[in-house]
């Protein structure tokens, strides 16, 4: 499954669903920097989201980390298991611990983004 | 222009368990091991978690005299702190605000005295200049302080020295541990039954490794220290108490020793007397310190602003995390007094949103101090 997610450089990771839609989290690399996580501010469905801009929050014990939309769009789903169990992040973050899904206003965006492999190579 | 910063007597021990190293207090302090903050959180409440706490300075105070100069810079009781007995103090300033906290315990001979890292040399000046003749202090700059702490504590500890068995909360002793001299207190800072013990600096990581080898024993970083504190109520020097808040605003009443209050047998005589014990007379102040509980999930951190339902700002919170084990954000604040009452509700203004939290009794868990 995670061979077809695209990365941005500020750690977050999309995968695309085929239906306009895609799914956006955190990436392993970031859940761990982040440590563990107690609070995930979630956007509002309907929210329109500015790749490259704040539309999450994290919070690990630490401090709290702002989340940047990868692409454009329309956040139309948000994984409010979240609310109860931040900590799936932690557990799971390219998984069970996505944090939202926003349908695309600009199929473009996605060319923006890195394969892991490419990605991987910016955290060396 | 980076400060050089000092290591512990444990700093290789850290660094060979995996510790995450950050500046503390112009120390390299490990801030969490690989169990993660969370996990050493929860392992010292419900088993046993070691602390170094090197950073903070020990200091002997020596000769006749000693406690009755002590006696001077505080406003609490230690001419008649009992040998074998430690007891907590403040050093306040002339207009009554805090300098630092700190333990004292009297052994016998001399008091032993922990302060804070971020205090040292401040204190050690301040004791200095206020030494008077025949009184003696001496830094003990070679010796490592490490907490044990947890409900597996007492028996982790007893493996190695039988006679700490018999110690309750607050006793001292200076006492032989594995062939080792150490200063031996049943106390520490988590809420929590536990000691915390001095050891000469050569032989710190020796004993440590003998604690951390028992199956109860992990070692636990700054970060789970600070939530764990939190959660039991107790004030972080420099955040929760400074030199511009009284004891009184500090809710430390219960640290200011009846004898040294107004009607006592030594009342005043240490810095900032009239205002303090003014204020404990007249009940006249601005703010206080309170602990608030967070109905959200959203921690509310140190430097967040406070406003009340009419958006008016009443206080600033001055330490927040979430609390692992009562599973909800908890902070300290100032608060103005007329929002200081248990069940208050106020609001937190974090990111844009009002969160509401609730004035709510310390320590927010119930401490489990060992009174015998």
């Amino acid at each position: 499954m995670t061979a077809s997610l695209k990365f941005a450089p500020s750690h977050e990771w999309v995968q695309v669903n085929g239906d306009g839609t895609v799914t956006v989290g955190i990436s392993e690399h970031a859940q761990e920097l982040l440590g563990d996580v107690v609070f995930v501010e979630l956007p509002e469905i309907g929210q329109e989201v500015t790749a490259g801009t704040e539309f999450s929050l994290v919070e690990s014990v630490k401090a709290a980390s702002d989340i940047y939309a990868p692409v454009s769009g329309e956040v139309v789903e948000v994984n409010e298991t979240l609310d109860e169990a931040p900590e799936t992040i932690n557990e799971s973050p390219l998984d069970t611990g996505w944090i939202a899904k926003i349908k695309l206003s600009n199929e473009s965006d996605l060319d923006n983004l890195m394969d892991e492999a490419a990605y991987k190579e910016t955290l060396d | 222009m980076s400060e050089q910063l000092n290591k512990t007597p444990l700093y290789d021990l850290h660094l060979e368990l995996g510790g995450k190293m950050v500046p503390f207090a112009g120390f390299e302090m490990p801030v969490q091991y690989p169990l993660g903050v969370k996990n050493e959180h929860i392992h010292t409440r419900e088993k046993a978690g070691l602390f170094d706490v090197s950073h903070m300075g020990q200091v002997l105070l020596k000769g006749e005299g000693a406690a009755a100069m002590l006696e001077k810079l505080v406003p609490v009781d230690i001419i008649d702190l009992p040998v074998g007995k430690q007891r907590y103090a403040l050093f306040t300033n002339e207009e009554g605000g805090i300098m630092d906290d700190l333990m004292v315990a009297n052994y016998g001979d001399y008091l032993y005295v922990v302060v804070n890292a971020a205090c040292k040399y401040q204190d050690i000046g301040h004791m200095t200049e206020n030494l008077e003749d025949g009184v003696e202090l001496e830094v003990l700059d070679d010796r490592a302080l490490v907490a044990l702490q947890g409900p597996a504590a007492a028996d982790v500890m007893k493996r190695f020295a039988p006679e700490t068995a018999d110690m309750v909360f607050m006793d001292t002793r200076r006492i032989s541990v594995e062939g080792i001299d150490c200063f031996v207190s049943r106390s520490g800072y988590t809420g929590e039954d536990g000691f915390e013990i001095s050891i000469p600096s050569a032989d710190a990581a020796k004993l440590c490794k003998m604690f951390l080898d028992q199956p109860e024993v992990e070692a636990i970083g700054l970060g789970a220290r600070d939530s764990l504190r939190l959660e039991s109520g107790l004030c972080l020097y420099g955040h929760d108490l400074d030199t511009t808040t009284t004891p009184i605003e500090g809710s430390l009443i219960w640290a200011i020793s009846k004898i040294r209050r107004a009607d006592g047998e030594r009342a005043g005589g240490f810095p900032g007397a009239d205002k303090i014990l003014e204020q404990i007379a007249t009940k006249e102040f601005d703010t206080k310190r309170v602990g608030l509980l967070g109905s959200s999930r959203a921690p509310v951190r140190e430097g967040t602003e406070l406003v009340n339902a009419e958006g008016e700002v009443i206080g600033k919170v001055t330490s927040g995390s979430f609390g692992p084990t009562i599973g909800a954000p908890v902070s300290m604040a100032y608060v103005k007094k007329a929002y200081s009452t248990l069940e208050t509700e106020v609001f937190a203004l974090v990111r844009g949103k009002q969160l509401p939290m609730t004035v709510s009794r310390m320590p927010f868990i119930e401490q489990r101090y060992y009174r015998g």
